[in-house]
């Protein structure tokens, strides 16, 4: 029997730790990428990488409180055995980078050190400067590279990942993919495919992501069958600086270090903020939020930014919407010491100096929690069966997805330094369960007749040359996709309401029929980018539709998620009865909203490209979900009513099986 | 080799010019500013090149790709001709990926941390964007770099662990150890330091009709074998030879930097460090690697 052949779709980090741990267990790897491997997003990681360690285990920290903190910061929509395998993997995944080089900044005595990130006490965090991913993403890389050059691993850099290749019985068996140089097509037998490919950031056109992130691989792997889950769940991060190109992250420790945010009471104030008088600015998360300020919560600070230019018209500038994040106020050389890396960012890209001049900020997209659907295997300790076939696997055996482009690890709502855990975490951990998969699929797809990739093969060559013919259109590719982009910004980020939710499908729909007319303006066939992008464009259509259906349909506020015509607001009664009875209702309401609203979204490409949207119940058999009542008004009163409840059940008998637990859905 | 489809001249001085008529100034907001660039295009390897001139509506903040993204956009050449939109490289959009490397007003750089407005400042008129010398051309401003790759090859730059399973964490390693690795880490393999470079020569081979991709990759890669490994590569050498694990293949690496091609290419001429947009300290691990070299050669003679 020939060898098992894998075929991984991507080269961050998911992909490059699939496909070292791949090569290592004997494997034969194709890596396809976009980009050369490292140049993949996952190099734009700042801040950090989560696992317990030695010192935070010591301070009561365990991989329990790892798990529990990610479930509860995704607000429970996570099934949670995947998540309790990651957590138990952290601390191995930290010490195996460690070994392989990764230089994490130390301690006097020569241990990593570590810092805190939101959503937890622990100082779990592990950081490499302020280039982690990039550092991570190395250490892979040159891993990577040993096995190439043992000729274990073959590296096919700037080719596009276009469609599936599947047979009769529906196993996925290779891939058609395109070399973006030569624009020449090819068939990769392979006894199974891993889709690693990261986020789709561009559907929002600019956001923190970079420009690779096109969620194309993923839309074709959606149109060839495999579902998508919890589309609608989209991470914003409050504080990123506006570009003409792309909006860059800047980091929340710019508030943690004194920076205030504030706009001027006039809208679009002409004159130079250093000139506005103190009585002429509005500090509105001080004033909103007096007990937080300016460090209220990543979700909070991002709905109130976004508020205060969209709904009150106080943007600084009247074509760009933005804030001052200012930090004028502290001593240059505390900024120096602390801010350091992260000012010159903004000095290198804006040309200013936000030691002199206050910064413009704005909310950004920056993280997709939603992905490919994806299966795994649950073992008796509530954890995953290692080696099982079916964990990562998507919905089409031997189609398999990790990274940010599954769904599986974050819920509603992702923890900051979790993602690249849970990359790193897929990766490695499929690979036994894919060659087990490989093992089980019968004749090796090296083997299989070429007929069976013939008509892939002429199905994308007959797309591509359909586009190339387009010249005489009267649609600009580059311009539909800023109007994708807009649209989606303006709908289905921050504040989501059925009404612009429904209007922006029907837009979404109109804007797809115009790129059927779209003109390329390059009709060659060596480097064309054009082209490229225009293909790339039209499958940003369909992740569109899904993302707003699925925000449209999910009537409530979780995580990311947020309507605020389904919010449920605090408690204001002062009488203690009045007081006990409304948080008695909150409660009922909330779990009447867990039983209606705990479920995965599960999006299937209809017959016409219409997403057909189902849901699952999510597995919380480890821990019962639990309101978040950080900052709600009355939160004291709804905890006492809830403690009870749950003190109750448990009396009862019931631990977990409270009316909010389901039962292992998938697992 | 250069010939140029338009006609040059008609500055008006003055930066960034005022908005010509035919780009629609409706008349009554302010007047619309653009940018000039002029950009060498070359359609294909062994292509002619040519220089072609756009003109660019101007944005505050501009940096080179959103200029570049413009000229995707329009498609357009300033004399209204419609053109193929210019082939370039690029991820991150913030000088973390390595990709975007160019020749800006002649000077090599990352177009992503190229503002506009400094550009204007160096040369007022008009922004020249070139693709980089020392890699062939693939088309337009994009050029294949793999030999920038091979040589971290050819160093055997990683760490040779045994495996991925789990063994406990790696050494310790002091501060000090950390903040003089951590600066060679950041390397992001753009390729300015070899562009920069006296000692680094541009290898371009074409495939023959006869020849299978096999063989066409087993010659590119002698070729490349052959030639000079490049800053990049010495220093990631020192880097991996100053980790308490790396170091156990060290003499591996002094190997491959003392055969062909090695250290000894090095002139000195510390053009690399000026433009390493990491502000890695190249001339440092090049005097490094140039005494370990030198040590390792006489104890070589010795062990014989
Ligand atoms: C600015 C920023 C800062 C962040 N900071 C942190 C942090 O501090 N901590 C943390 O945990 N997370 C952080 N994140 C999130 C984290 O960086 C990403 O989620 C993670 O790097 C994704 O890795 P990946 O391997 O899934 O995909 P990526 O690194 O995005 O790689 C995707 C790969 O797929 C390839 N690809 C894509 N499409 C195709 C196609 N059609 N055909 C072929 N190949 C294709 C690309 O070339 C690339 O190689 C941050 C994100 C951003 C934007
Ligand atoms: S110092 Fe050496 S590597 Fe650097 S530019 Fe000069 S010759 Fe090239
Ligand atoms: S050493 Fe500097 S200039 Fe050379 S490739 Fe690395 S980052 Fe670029
Ligand atoms: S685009 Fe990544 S370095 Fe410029």
């Amino acid at each position: 029997m020939a060898q098992p052949r894998v075929l991984v779709i991507g080269g961050g980090l998911a992909g490059l730790s699939a496909t070292m741990r791949l090569a290592e267990l004997g494997v034969q790897v194709d890596l396809v990428s976009l980009v050369p491997v490292k140049r993949s997003h996952s190099v734009c990681a700042q801040g950090g990488i989560n696992s317990v360690n030695s010192l935070t285990r010591q301070q009561g920290d365990n991989e329990w409180k790892h798990f529990d903190d990610t479930v509860y910061g995704g607000d429970f929509l996570q099934h949670q055995p995947p998540v309790k395998e990651m957590a138990d993997w952290g601390p191995r995944i930290v010490d195996l980078m460690d070994r392989l080089g990764v230089p994490f900044n130390r301690t006097p005595e020569g241990f990593r050190d570590q810092r805190r990130f939101g959503g937890t006490l622990f100082k779990r965090t592990a950081f490499a400067g302020a280039t982690t991913g990039q550092q991570l993403l190395y250490s892979l890389d040159e891993q990577v590279r040993r096995w190439e050059v043992e000729g274990k691993v073959k590296k096919w850099e700037f080719w596009d990942f276009l469609e599936p290749v599947l047979d009769d019985a529906g196993r996925c068996r290779g891939a058609i993919c395109q070399d973006l140089v030569t624009m020449q097509f090819r068939a990769f037998p392979a006894d199974a495919v891993i889709i690693a490919t990261g986020g789709c950031g561009l559907l929002f056109g600019r956001s923190t992501m970079s420009m690779v992130c096109n969620g194309s691989a993923v839309s074709r792997a959606y149109r060839a069958g495999a579902w998508y889950g919890n589309g609608e769940f989209i991470q914003v991060h409050p504080t990123a600086i506006p570009g003409a190109d792309k909006l860059r992250l800047m980091s929340e420790s710019a508030r943690g270090e004194g920076g205030r945010v504030w706009v001027p009471k006039t809208p679009h104030d002409p004159r130079d903020p250093r000139d506005i008088p103190e009585s002429e600015r509005s500090y509105f998360l001080e004033e909103r939020y007096p007990k937080y300020g300016n460090l209220v919560p990543r979700d909070i600070a991002t709905r109130e930014i976004f508020d205060i230019c969209t709904n009150e018209g106080l943007s600084v500038e009247k074509d760009r919407l933005c804030v001052y994040l200012d930090l004028t106020h502290v001593p240059r050389e505390t900024l120096d010491r602390k801010l350091g890396g992260i000012l010159e960012i903004y000095e290198k890209f804006q040309g200013v100096d936000p030691r002199v001049v206050p910064m413009k900020i704005f909310p950004a997209v920056h993280y997709s929690m939603g992905g490919l659907w994806v299966d795994y295997e649950k073992s008796s300790t509530g954890g995953l069966v290692e080696g099982s076939p079916r964990n990562q696997q998507t919905n089409i055996p031997g189609l398999y997805a990790i990274g940010e482009c599954d769904y599986q690890y974050h819920g509603a709502n992702r923890l900051g330094a979790n993602s690249l855990l849970s990359c790193i975490f897929s990766g490695l951990f499929c690979a036994p369960g894919v060659i087990a998969s490989c093992d089980s699929g019968g004749k090796k797809a090296a083997e299989e007749s070429s007929r069976l990739f013939d008509s892939g093969l002429r199905r994308e060559e007959e797309r591509h040359r359909a586009l190339l013919v387009r010249t005489a259109g009267d649609e600009n590719p580059y311009d539909l996709h800023q109007q994708l982009g807009n649209l989606m910004t303006r709908v289905a980020t921050v504040v989501r309401r059925n009404d612009q939710l429904a209007a922006a499908y029907a837009e979404v729909c109109s804007l797809e029929e115009r790129w059927r007319r779209c003109a390329v303006s390059d009709s060659g066939n060596w480097t064309n980018q054009n082209v490229v992008f225009t293909k790339s464009l039209g499958d940003m259509f369909p992740l569109a539709k899904l993302v707003l259906k699925g925000a449209l349909q999910r009537d409530e506020c979780r995580g990311a998620h947020y309507k605020p015509d389904f919010a449920m607001p605090g408690i204001h009664a002062t009488d203690p009865v009045e007081k006990r009875r409304e948080a008695e209702a909150w409660c009922d309401r909330f779990e009447a909203n867990t039983r209606r609203w705990l479920k995965s979204t599960v999006a299937a490409c209809g017959p016409g490209g219409e997403p057909e949207i189902s849901y699952q119940d999510v597995d919380t058999s480890l821990t019962p979900p639990r309101p978040r009542l950080y900052g709600l008004v009355g939160g004291e009163e709804i905890e006492d009513v809830w403690k009870e409840r749950q003190n109750a059940a448990t009396v009862g008998g019931n631990a977990h099986k409270g009316p909010a637990a389901f039962a292992g859905a998938t697992g | 080799m250069i010939r140029s489809v338009e006609s040059t001249g008609h500055h008006d001085g003055g930066q960034p010019s005022q908005s010509p008529a035919d780009h629609g100034g409706n008349g009554h907001s302010a007047p619309q500013r653009f940018v000039r660039v002029r950009i060498l295009r070359q359609d294909a390897p062994g292509e002619e090149s040519y220089w072609e001139r756009f003109e660019i509506p101007y944005v505050a903040n501009m940096n080179v790709i959103s200029i570049l993204q413009q000229v995707a956009a329009q498609a357009k050449s300033r004399d209204g001709r419609r053109v193929a939109p210019v082939a370039w490289d690029c991820n991150c959009l913030e000088e973390v990926c390595g990709s975007c490397t160019m020749l800006i007003n002649g000077r090599t750089r990352m177009a992503c941390s190229a503002l506009v407005d400094r550009l204007l400042d160096e040369s007022a008129d008009e922004i020249e964007l070139r693709p980089m010398s020392k890699f062939p051309v693939v088309r337009d401003l994009v050029v294949d770099r793999g030999r920038l790759f091979h040589s971290l090859e050819r160093v055997k730059a990683w760490v040779p662990v045994d495996d991925s399973y789990d063994h406990g964490p790696g050494p310790r390693i002091s501060p000090e150890n950390q903040e003089d690795a951590y600066p060679l880490a950041t390397c992001i393999s753009c390729g300015c330091c070899l562009e920069a470079c006296p000692q680094f020569t541009k290898i371009e081979l074409v495939r023959r009709e006869d020849e299978s991709a096999d063989d066409f990759e087993a010659r590119r890669t002698a070729a490349f074998d052959a030639g000079f490994v490049g800053a990049h590569a010495i220093s990631q050498a020192m880097l991996f030879n100053g980790h308490p694990t790396g170091k156990m293949i060290a003499d591996e690496r002094l190997t491959a930097l003392t055969a062909q091609g090695g250290i000894q290419m090095c002139g000195n001429a510390q053009n690399c460090v000026a433009v390493c947009p990491k502000s890695i300290p190249l001339t440092r691990s090049i005097a490094r690697a140039g005494r370990a070299a030198t040590v390792w050669a006489i104890r070589k003679i010795f062990d014989r």
